[in-house]
């Protein structure tokens, strides 16, 4: 079943693919999150950066797009801005046509830290966001059922935080957001700090996770090979100030495998598109330090 | 499950908790420990004895332990002492109740408004500084020579040790833990409600235990001062009237009864409980 979803998605995705040209332009459609001209910028005493740099972006319903960059280059901080956590200085940010001015349940965040709550037990922390949605105790019961079981996580619910492992308090996390139902999720890095064969494991559910529920995905990651396995479209940003720089798409056939050889090779080629970058800026570091 | 018939080997049977429980309890030890706690006192109270049938010092100056066991029978038996010890805690109850309530909202709005803290917070750093019985003249003057300036004297002891734990808690809350709450669209109150106060309750648990002795010696230094109504300090305030230095012994034993007995029955069941279940002991193993 999730299999031919995955056929039927990955041929969509090839249709609308188009060449990596427009970074604004997205496929046809509802678009849900548009992002025109955002400027940000922060100010300590010391150092003026500008983190973000007329970044426009468009993400469509149901589209899964990975923000890929090195460390410093804005990504994180143009999430925090979609979710409502951070406001630009400049530019627009819509949600479904509305401006975005707070944070929401509609445009929950999955943290790279994992967020929960370490005097809830995972059920309790799932429920929780049901409980702040104003749910009935019937219906917090029923959705925290379907979520824990869909991150694999039943046997768990009664532990705490700290009797998890890392992977375990990721999937608790991810239940917990994808349990109220949003319309879009924003993850931040979530599985950079968790060991290799764990983030394969998860890398899995969450693309299945996403194919079955069509849910709208802006992920944030400096692991490109990672991008190339989760996303329809992969955008990469470039650092000092924060821009997007080109727009890939990925019309690769799902499920895709770490090591399958088309994700290989298209990750080599996102590889290349941002060390040309890094290569650049660190130029303009040493230029700047002599 | 594994077949034990081929491989010999057998699985134990799964245990209970309470079998358990007991296996792990170390009956001898305890019985050695408390056998060596049981002949220190009975030391400390036939030196007593000793000391006292040497007649050294005058009898009425320090009773023996007989007659301060007789006066405790004696106080126990007209039913004084029940009802010191009810209209003490009463006292103490209500004061430091109070001071729970305002405390934890004062140490909360000082701990996240910049500019509560640096006018209210340093007040109550002040008044934290004075021994709360210096209240007493005024709250006598302010409600009368009745229960509520012990009250006021109890509350004012212990409101400034929680509204500083209060104040250190809700600072020392990660702030992922509201940007989660942000995220989940949840209101002030309910962020209140369901984060911030849950995440306090480790650094609470510290304060909420200091507070309690602050109220518990407010009260004594409040009641022995202003008499009234019968309470446990108004008890060794009678004793020393008459010159019943045995009633003042023995009501000094309950006095230390019940703090020990509060100390090690709540406080040590509270703070095991935050440990278990905020995972602070799991953490600090690690």
């Amino acid at each position: 079943m999730a299999l031919e979803t995955y056929e039927k998605r990955a041929q969509a995705a090839q249709q609308t693919a188009s060449p990596a040209s427009a970074v604004e332009g997205a496929t046809a459609g509802g678009e849900l999150l548009v992002l025109r001209n955002i400027r940000r910028h922060f100010q300590t005493k010391r150092h003026d950066t500008l983190a973000l740099d007329n970044v426009s972006l468009s993400i469509s319903e149901g589209e899964f797009v990975c923000l890929v960059g090195p460390s410093g280059c804005g990504k994180s901080t143009l999430l925090n801005i979609v979710a409502g956590l951070d406001h630009p200085d400049e530019g627009e940010a819509l949600f479904d046509g509305r401006p975005i001015t707070k944070p929401g349940r509609e445009r929950i965040v999955v943290f790279q830290e994992p967020a929960l709550y370490p005097w809830l037990n995972v059920r309790a922390n799932v429920e929780l966001g049901l409980k702040i949605a104003g749910r009935k105790k019937s219906e917090r019961k029923q959705l925290a059922d379907r979520y824990i079981s869909l991150v694999n996580l039943r046997r768990f619910e009664k532990a705490y935080v700290h009797e998890l492992s890392g992977g375990m308090k990721q999937r608790a996390q991810l239940a917990r957001a994808l349990a109220v139902e949003p319309r879009m999720l924003l993850m931040d890095e979530p599985f950079a700090a968790l060991d290799a064969q764990t983030r394969d494991v998860l890398q899995q559910e969450l693309q299945e996770i996403t194919a079955r529920m069509r849910t709208t995905v802006l992920f944030v990651t400096h692991n490109v090979r990672e991008a190339v396995i989760l996303s329809d479209r992969v955008v990469v940003m470039t650092p000092a100030p924060g821009k997007l720089k080109s727009n890939i798409p990925v019309a690769l056939a799902r499920p895709r495998g770490p090591d399958s050889h088309a994700v290989v090779d298209l990750a080599a080629r996102v590889r290349s598109e941002l060390q040309h970058d890094i290569y650049a800026a660190q130029a303009k570091e040493d230029a700047y330090a002599i | 499950m594994p077949s034990s018939a081929t491989s010999g080997i057998t699985v134990p049977k799964s245990e209970g908790w309470v079998a358990r429980r007991f296996r792990d309890f170390d009956f001898g030890g305890l019985a050695l420990k408390a056998l060596r706690i049981t002949l220190f006192y009975a030391a400390l109270i036939g030196l007593w004895q000793l000391l006292f049938e040497l007649h050294i010092w005058k009898p009425y100056l320090l009773p023996g332990p007989k007659d301060v066991w007789d006066s405790l029978r004696q106080y126990i038996d007209n039913g004084l002492l029940e009802k010191a010890i009810r209209a003490s805690m009463q006292h103490l109850l209500i004061g430091y109740g109070i001071s729970i309530f305002l405390g934890v909202a004062v140490g909360m709005l000082c701990g996240t408004n910049k500019y509560v803290d640096e006018t209210v917070g340093s007040l109550v750093l002040g008044l934290q500084s004075m021994p709360s019985v210096c209240w007493l003249p005024l709250a006598l003057i302010w409600f009368g020579l009745n229960d509520k300036a012990i009250i006021f004297v109890v509350f004012m002891g212990s409101f400034c040790a929680i509204a500083i734990s209060a104040r250190a808690g809700v600072q020392a809350i990660p702030p992922l833990y509201r940007r989660a709450a942000a995220t989940m669209g949840s209101s002030r109150f309910q962020s209140v409600r369901y984060v911030l106060l849950p995440a306090m309750v480790p650094s609470m648990a510290q304060g909420l235990k200091l507070g309690w002795s602050f109220a518990w010696r407010s009260l004594m230094a409040a009641e022995l001062l202003f008499g009234g109504k019968v309470s446990l300090g108004q008890l060794l305030e009678t004793g020393r009237g008459n010159i019943h230095m045995s009633l003042v012994v023995a009501i000094m034993l309950v006095i230390m009864a019940i703090g020990v007995a509060v100390d090690r029955v709540f406080f040590a069941r509270m703070e095991g409980w935050v440990q278990e279940r905020w995972g602070t002991r799991a953490q600090l193993n690690r």
